[in-house]
């Protein structure tokens, strides 16, 4: 009796420490393969990268050297347009459902915002094609802003929403206790306490959408050329990488790694300056 | 988050501010509902431009489109069966391992790691969110599959190779390689989230339970894990919704292969990665359009599962279960 009370204890001590054990693992195991990627990366892309890789235009298989230079171009070109659509749209999307909009409609506007932001992006691809390919029957780096500009909505009226709650009501009270009008309150007081947490949601928009390829094999469409007129189509640096990655040859190969490296760097700066900045007290909930 | 009602700058009830002269407030108004409007214009424009595309194909084909798997251009033929089954069965398997594999680095994090560690591993664990989808292809391309084709595939067969889903041919490109990668990139939203909601139980609960004689384990895995349950179902849902739409990474390591194999080591193709593929070299309208309708079922299916994972939220955050 008093054995099998033994054992029954052994076992839930084994039980205890097993599953802590597992546990600890399998998340020391999944932070490393996020080091074993990068690690991989930088190992396979840096011995690609050089002045002429960051310069110059892919170059035909066959004829050495040659780079993503026009990529790089095309994605600021691309993310930059996208950013002057998605920036003034979303802030005000979400500071009309966080102050202004009737308490249904701003619930129905969070949702809508929630379920945007995990649309599938390839999906959101379509609608550009849909919209502003096929009625002009070529290809445009406007389609593509267009697409991402889609993609960063949802980002940033979510944080811009979390950003102006986390403003203290005391100081919206302080703002017009001293006379200060609505807009007065909103434009001086709010939004300028807001704006740390606004510009962290822009830049995780921004993030999000640089690492994004799907969208453009069917919009920006990619080029081999300097393309700076954003109604041609133009090339993308994560689309080149695609492009490059599913080739049958071994320099474009190094070609993709070279560019893997620029993109991961670009994205996890970005990330990581977003989560320093604002220490991780905004959350959009994604 | 909750008392949204009572902290909107106009202080519930009565205006506290002086109103606007009128002309400014108009103004600035009518920009802020304009803005709105697009936002609104757009979410649906998305579903109805959609259905008008795949209009030609869901006319032509009807339901028959959903479970017939003749996929043939040349015809003009098209079934969408071997697309929706791998994007089901790659997105299933990867839920699988994700939401085992994520709920337990979540209670680790939440509960038995020291403070440091535990904040490390867990800026690790969510930039792995963060590396581009056509990275994660190229790893899982020139890294994974080999990997897959040479040692984790060989391995399975031998020990479980009585099961349907690990006979056959080993490839490199294959269901599992596409199912692991998947794996990779939606572990931390099941992981992020419930370590969250782990965080909110209030420590009350699990001293009680140590009290009455409980292991660490047991406390966790009784008491504070079933308070959070909805929640991480919740979280499990977005995860889904994440993988049935990921596309470059996918299309990178599945092998594109239009056809429905039992064995996880042949290769598959997913809806996502059918229009990445072939939407710029589709000839015919109806080509086209039956791409579209792939895109507009993909749509559906992700808000679909997204709204249920939201509410599933939602209702967790409503009944308290983060106190």
């Amino acid at each position: 009796m008093s054995g099998s009370a033994l054992s029954f204890a052994r076992r839930r001590r084994f039980g205890n420490y097993f599953w802590i054990g597992l546990s600890a693992l399998l998340s020391v195991g999944i932070a490393a393969i996020l080091l074993l990627i990068l690690v991989y990366v930088f190992y396979q892309g840096v011995t690609s990268i050089s002045w002429a890789f960051l310069t110059q235009v892919p170059h035909p298989v066959g004829v050495p050297g040659g780079g993503v230079g026009n990529g790089i171009l095309g994605s600021a070109v691309i993310i930059a347009i996208a950013t002057l659509i998605a920036l003034p749209v979303g802030v005000l999307t979400g500071i009309y459902l966080t102050l202004f909009a009737p308490p249904r409609l701003a619930g129905a506007l969070r949702f809508a915002a929630d379920v945007l932001a995990s649309v599938p992006s390839i999906a959101i691809g379509l609608f550009a094609y849909e919209v502003l390919v096929a009625p002009f029957h070529h290809f445009s780096a406007l389609s593509a802003s267009f697409a991402f500009s889609i993609l960063m909505m949802p980002l940033i009226i979510r944080t811009t929403e979390s950003a102006i709650r986390l403003v203290p009501t005391d100081m919206r009270e302080a703002a017009v206790a001293l006379g200060a009008t609505e807009l007065q309150t909103l434009f001086r007081c709010i939004l300028v306490a807001a704006r740390p947490g606004i510009m962290t949601g822009l830049i995780l928009a921004v993030a999000r959408v640089t690492g994004e390829t799907a969208p453009l094999l069917f919009t920006a469409f990619g080029s081999q050329f300097w393309v700076v007129n954003p109604n041609q189509p133009m090339a993308e640096l994560s689309l080149q990488i695609f492009t490059y990655a599913i080739s049958p040859y071994k320099v474009w190969h190094n070609q993709a790694w070279g560019g893997a490296l620029l993109l991961i760097m670009a994205v996890l700066t970005l990330s990581l300056t977003a989560r320093i900045a604002f220490r991780g007290k905004v959350t959009a909930n994604l | 988050m909750g008392d949204g009602a009572t902290t909107t700058w106009a202080a519930g009830s009565g205006r506290v501010s002086r109103p606007e002269s009128g002309l400014a407030r108009h103004a600035f108004m009518l920009t802020v509902k304009a803005a709105t409007a697009i936002f609104a214009l757009i979410m649906a424009g998305l579903v109805l431009v959609l259905v008008s595309g795949s209009w030609a194909s869901l006319r032509h084909f009807g339901l028959r489109f959903l479970w017939t798997s003749r996929w043939d251009p040349v015809a003009n033929v098209f079934g969408g069966l071997p697309f929706i089954y791998g994007t089901v069965v790659s997105s299933l398997i990867a839920l699988l391992l994700a939401a085992s594999i994520g709920i337990l680095s979540a209670l680790f994090l939440a509960e038995f790691a020291p403070r440091r560690l535990s904040g490390l591993l867990g800026i690790l664990i969510e930039l792995l969110a963060a590396v581009p989808s056509v990275v994660f292809g190229l790893w899982g391309l020139f890294v994974l599959a080999p990997v897959v084709q040479r040692d984790i595939g060989p391995a399975l067969q031998a020990a479980f190779g009585f099961l349907p889903i690990f006979k056959g041919v080993i490839y490199g490109v294959n269901m599992l390689t596409a199912s692991l990668i998947l794996t990779l990139m939606i572990v931390p939203t099941v992981m992020s989230i419930s370590r969250d909601l782990i965080s909110g139980v209030p420590g009350r609960y699990r001293e009680a339970t140590l009290a009455l004689g409980s292991t660490r384990w047991e406390a966790v895995r009784y008491v504070v894990l079933p308070m959070v349950r909805p929640g991480v179902f919740g979280a499990c849902m977005l995860a889904l919704g994440r993988a049935l739409g990921e596309t470059i990474a996918v299309t990178m390591v599945i092998g594109n292969r239009p056809s429905i194999s039992a064995s996880l080591f042949a290769p598959g193709y997913t809806i996502a990665s059918a229009i990445a593929n072939e939407f710029t070299e589709a000839t015919s309208d109806l080509y086209i359009s039956a791409l579209i309708e792939l895109g507009l079922l993909l749509l559906v299916i992700s808000i679909l599962i997204n709204a249920a994972g939201r509410l599933f939220l939602a209702r967790l955050d409503r009944d308290g279960g983060r106190a």
